[in-house]
């Protein structure tokens, strides 16, 4: 269990949030021209990060809107939280 | 050679306190080169080293392990076997391992403590009630026992299971295995470890896996805390970890890592002797010889390696727990803990060759691997020995997620994932 700033709300319970998985895997944009080896990494392949990990996140019973947050998945650790369209913060890449 | 366990040596050793007991495996320095390295000493990585050495007849083999044998998932699940999947390519490989445990003691001397106290799966709506009985008909039609029973049987099997109709979710029937039930899971580990260091497999603990070193397209080695070691044929076998081995080869995996929880409570006389599990519900609980209740919970839904997991989760369980069973209201919990269990996108394993020459992965058993121990062990080293999968595990190929050939067991796997 862990606090989560809300880029819209402010801090609540991590309880009230959803994960959304890896963040920043762009949606193809020509998805007739994928080879199958291009559908089997945009749908199935992650990064699965032990350490700072992008990943998305939406605030399910709260305002509903999704963001992205920067996490240390080995400690749980929240380092950054940017909202959908901004620009990840590029100290953690 | 081992000394053989028995009744024998047991009255030999306690005329000397049992301090004189043989040591049950070593602690070798690892040597500069290996025919096979398996990385990961939970209980898939010592069986694979174990069936490598006796079927395979490999006599220069490796198993590298972080921290202690069967101190990472081996030593945190809930210990429940069982075979009674949907799918015919999960059927074939569950009751492989079933067929295996059922002999296992003996085979190992080893006490393994498996006790086929049966695995009830209960129903509480009307879709679960299609589900459990298409799921018993598929069983049957693989040779795997399986029986519907409804409310009354339930009740009569497992008699401190609320089956009023008044419940939020009430008992509206449910399947029982009863072949299927519970091992002892440290001895597991320790009983392959046992066989496999008698047959000269270095098992090599407190020995991290820092880097796999690629020649081209094959593998050359791995480096370690311990050094450099070669080889040219690597089996990963690393649970939660199998995506930091992958890209240490420079593989991307389908896989994300999340924690599952268990607790167990204090002591308490026998009150239930089998295995009940729900899937809508999601609680499962089962009784240790200990007489503690081990009670199984579900994964929280972000990826982390903290082995901690969310309260909520723990409470949605134990608040789904108290419904079903309210003799249970007072009990105290002891202990609670996470594993960190590597989640694949159709719920099924995976036991495969990679693009990579000589690196094979055994991973992806997200939420219940050791039930399949000894049947994934033995089938990995038989991928690894012939490079190329039995039968029973060519479904369970990384190439899947491709070719869209899945073994979807997602929730048709008597338990939710």
């Amino acid at each position: 269990m862990f606090l989560i700033h809300c880029p819209y709300c402010g801090e609540r319970e991590q309880s009230e949030f959803k994960a959304g998985g890896e963040a920043h895997i762009v949606r193809p944009k020509q998805p007739t021209e994928l080879s199958d080896d291009q559908w089997a990494e945009y749908l199935f392949m992650r990064k699965n990060i032990k350490g700072v990990q992008f990943e998305r996140w939406v605030h399910t019973h709260g305002c509903r809107k999704w963001f992205n947050m920067v996490r240390d998945t080995s400690n749980d650790e929240i380092k950054a939280i940017y909202k959908m369209g901004e620009k990840p913060p590029t100290k953690y890449k | 050679m081992k000394n053989k366990y028995s009744i024998i040596s047991l009255i030999k050793n306690s005329f000397s306190y049992h301090e004189n007991w043989q040591k049950a495996w070593g602690d070798p320095e690892p040597k500069k080169e290996y025919e096979i390295i398996i990385i990961g000493g939970g209980g898939h990585g010592l069986a694979t080293a174990y069936y490598l050495a006796k079927k395979h007849k490999i006599k220069n083999i490796a198993v590298i392990e972080k921290g202690w044998i069967g101190g990472g998932n081996t030593g945190r699940n809930t210990t429940i076997i069982r075979s009674n999947y949907l799918w015919d390519a999960s059927a074939g490989l569950y009751d492989h391992a079933l067929k295996i445990w059922e002999k296992l003691s003996q085979e190992l001397n080893y006490n393994v403590m498996f006790s086929q106290r049966g695995v009830m799966n209960l129903a509480h709506n009307l879709q679960d009630v299609r589900d459990l009985k298409r799921r018993t008909h598929a069983n049957r039609l693989n040779g795997i026992d399986a029986v519907y029973l409804n409310t009354q049987q339930v009740k009569k099997f497992c008699p401190i299971i609320n089956t009023s109709p008044d419940i939020r979710y009430p008992v509206l029937g449910g399947t029982l295995q009863r072949r299927a039930g519970t091992a002892r899971h440290d001895a597991v580990a320790w009983g392959y470890a046992r066989g496999a260091d008698e047959m000269g497999v270095d098992i090599i603990q407190n020995c991290e896996v820092k880097g796999i070193k690629r020649n081209g397209d094959s593998v050359d080695g791995i480096e370690t805390t311990k050094g450099f070691i070669k080889t040219k044929k690597i089996g990963v076998v690393a649970a939660g970890h199998s995506s930091v081995i992958a890209n240490m080869a420079g593989l991307k995996l389908p896989l994300e890592s999340k924690p599952l929880q268990a607790l167990v409570s204090e002591p308490v006389k026998p009150i239930i002797d089998t295995v009940v599990m729900s899937n809508a519900v999601h609680a499962y609980v089962s009784q240790s010889d200990k007489g503690e209740l081990v009670i199984g919970a579900g994964t929280d839904d972000y990826v982390s390696y903290s082995q901690k997991g969310s309260h909520e989760i723990v409470e949605g369980t134990l608040n789904a727990i108290l419904e079903l069973y309210p003799i249970f209201s007072r009990m105290r919990m002891l202990r609670q803990w996470g594993g960190i269990v590597d989640i694949c996108p159709d719920a099924s394993p995976i036991i495969s060759k990679t693009p990579i020459k000589g690196l094979y992965f055994n991973c992806g058993w997200g939420t219940g691997g050791f039930k399949a121990t000894p049947g994934s062990g033995d089938l990995f080293a038989h991928t690894i020995a012939n490079d190329e999968p039995h039968k029973l595990n060519a479904a369970f190929n990384l190439n899947r997620f491709v070719s869209g050939d899945l073994v979807d067991e997602h929730g048709a796997a008597a338990v939710a994932h």
